[in-house]
C-alpha cells in the first residue's frame, strides 16, 4: 500500500508538470517540469525525503531497466544506423572529450578566480 | 503462438532477463563497456532477429515499462536535493562548468554533424547525448528527434566517458576534485558517475551532482541553440 501511495504522488507531479507543459505552453518537457515541482516540494518541506523513500528507490535502483524498450526501437532504424554509425561514433568520441575538457578548465579556472578575489578582499579587509 | 507472444508479459519477461543478464556480466567483469543497458538491448534485439518477432509484439509489453520513463525522470530531483549542500559549496564553479560544458556539447553536436553531412533529424538525436537517459530521450522527442537513436548515442558517451575520463584528466592536468567529478558528470552523465565514484569520494559527489545540473540546463538552452544555429 505504501509503494502504490507514494507511486500516486509521483504520478500526480507528473501529470501537473503534463498540465503546466500543455496550457502554460512551457517549452520545457513535462516530466521536467515534474522534476522541478518535486524538487521544489522537497525544498519548501511540502514532501519530506521520507515520504517517497519507497518510490525512491523502487525508480532509482532500476532505473536503467525503464530505457530498455526505448533502446530496442533501435531495430527500427538500423538502416539508418548502417548507414551512420562511424560519423556517429566520431561525433560521440570528439564531442565527450571536448566536453569533459571544456568543463574541467572552466570549473578549475573559475575556482582559482574565486580564491584569488576572497585573497584581495582579506587584503583590503586588513 | 501469436497470441502468446502478443501478451504484454512477453515483453516484459524478456526485458527483466535481458536486464538480470546484463546486471550479471557487468557485476562479475567490471568493464564499461559491458555496460548492464547495453547488454540488455542487444540481448532483447538479438531475441527479436533470432526468432523473428516483430517489434509491436514486444511493445506491447515495452510501452507498459516505458510508462516508469515520466516517473524515473520526476525522482532525479532526489538525488539532486540530497547533493544541494554540496552544490552551494562551490555554486559559481559548477554552474560555471556545467553552463559552458553543456553549451560545448550541443554547440559541438550542431558543428559536427553538419561536417559529417549527416541528416537533421539524425543530428538533432544526438544533441542530447551527455544528458542522461530520461531527460535525453524527453528532449530528442521536443527537438524531433529520434529518441532510440539518442538512448544509444547517450549509452555510447557514457560508455567512452568512463573509459577516457582517467586518460583524458592526466593527460590535460584537470587535477582539482571538483572539476574532475563536474567534467565527468557533464560529459558522460550517470555511466561516467560510475567511473567518478570509483576515482574517489568528492569526484563522485560532484559528477552525480552534474547529471542533474547538466541535464536541467540542456533542456532549457537546447531549444534555443539549435534553433539559433539553424
Amino acid at each position: 500500500m505504501k509503494l502504490l501511495r507514494q507511486l500516486l504522488i509521483i504520478l500526480a507531479i507528473c501529470f501537473l508538470g503534463e498540465i503546466l507543459h500543455r496550457f502554460l505552453r512551457i517549452p520545457v518537457p513535462g516530466n521536467v517540469i515534474g522534476m522541478l515541482l518535486l524538487f521544489g516540494c522537497l525544498c519548501t518541506g511540502i514532501l519530506k525525503l521520507d515520504t517517497i523513500s519507497e518510490i525512491t528507490s523502487f525508480l532509482m535502483d532500476h532505473l536503467a531497466f525503464f530505457f530498455i524498450p526505448a533502446g530496442v526501437g533501435l531495430l527500427a532504424y538500423m538502416t539508418i544506423l548502417k548507414e551512420n554509425w562511424a560519423a556517429i561514433i566520431g561525433i560521440s568520441l570528439v564531442t565527450t572529450v571536448l566536453v569533459m575538457v571544456v568543463t574541467g578548465y572552466t570549473v578549475q579556472l573559475s575556482k582559482r578566480g574565486a580564491l584569488r578575489k576572497e585573497a584581495v578582499n582579506e587584503r583590503t579587509d586588513r | 503462438m501469436k497470441e502468446l507472444i502478443d501478451s504484454p508479459v512477453f515483453g516484459i519477461i524478456l526485458s527483466i532477463i535481458g536486464y538480470e543478464l546484463g546486471l550479471l556480466i557487468y557485476r562479475k567483469t567490471k568493464l564499461p563497456i559491458f555496460n548492464p543497458l547495453f547488454i540488455a538491448i542487444c540481448f532483447v534485439g538479438a531475441f527479436l532477429l533470432k526468432f523473428d518477432i516483430s517489434l509491436d509484439s514486444y511493445s506491447k509489453g515495452g510501452n507498459l515499462i516505458s510508462i516508469f520513463l515520466g516517473p524515473a525522470t520526476v525522482i532525479l530531483a532526489v538525488p539532486l536535493y540530497k547533493q544541494l549542500n554540496k552544490l552551494k559549496a562551490n555554486l559559481v564553479p559548477i554552474l560555471a562548468g556545467v553552463f559552458v560544458g553543456s553549451i560545448t556539447s550541443i554547440i559541438g553536436v550542431s558543428m559536427l554533424v553538419k561536417m559529417f553531412g549527416i541528416s537533421r533529424q539524425l543530428g538533432l538525436s544526438l544533441i542530447p547525448k551527455s544528458i542522461t537517459t530520461p531527460i535525453g530521450i524527453e528532449l530528442s522527442k521536443q527537438l524531433g528527434g529520434i529518441p532510440s537513436v539518442t538512448v544509444a548515442a547517450i549509452i555510447l558517451t557514457g560508455i567512452m566517458g568512463s573509459i577516457l575520463a582517467p586518460v583524458i584528466c592526466r593527460i590535460f592536468r584537470i587535477t582539482d576534485k571538483v572539476a574532475v567529478g563536474i567534467a565527468i558528470g557533464t560529459s558522460s552523465h550517470a555511466v561516467g558517475t560510475t567511473k567518478a565514484v570509483e576515482i574517489g569520494e568528492v569526484e563522485g559527489a560532484m559528477s552525480g551532482l552534474a547529471i542533474g545540473v547538466a541535464g536541467l540546463l540542456t533542456v532549457f538552452v537546447a531549444p534555443i541553440l539549435v534553433r539559433w544555429l539553424g
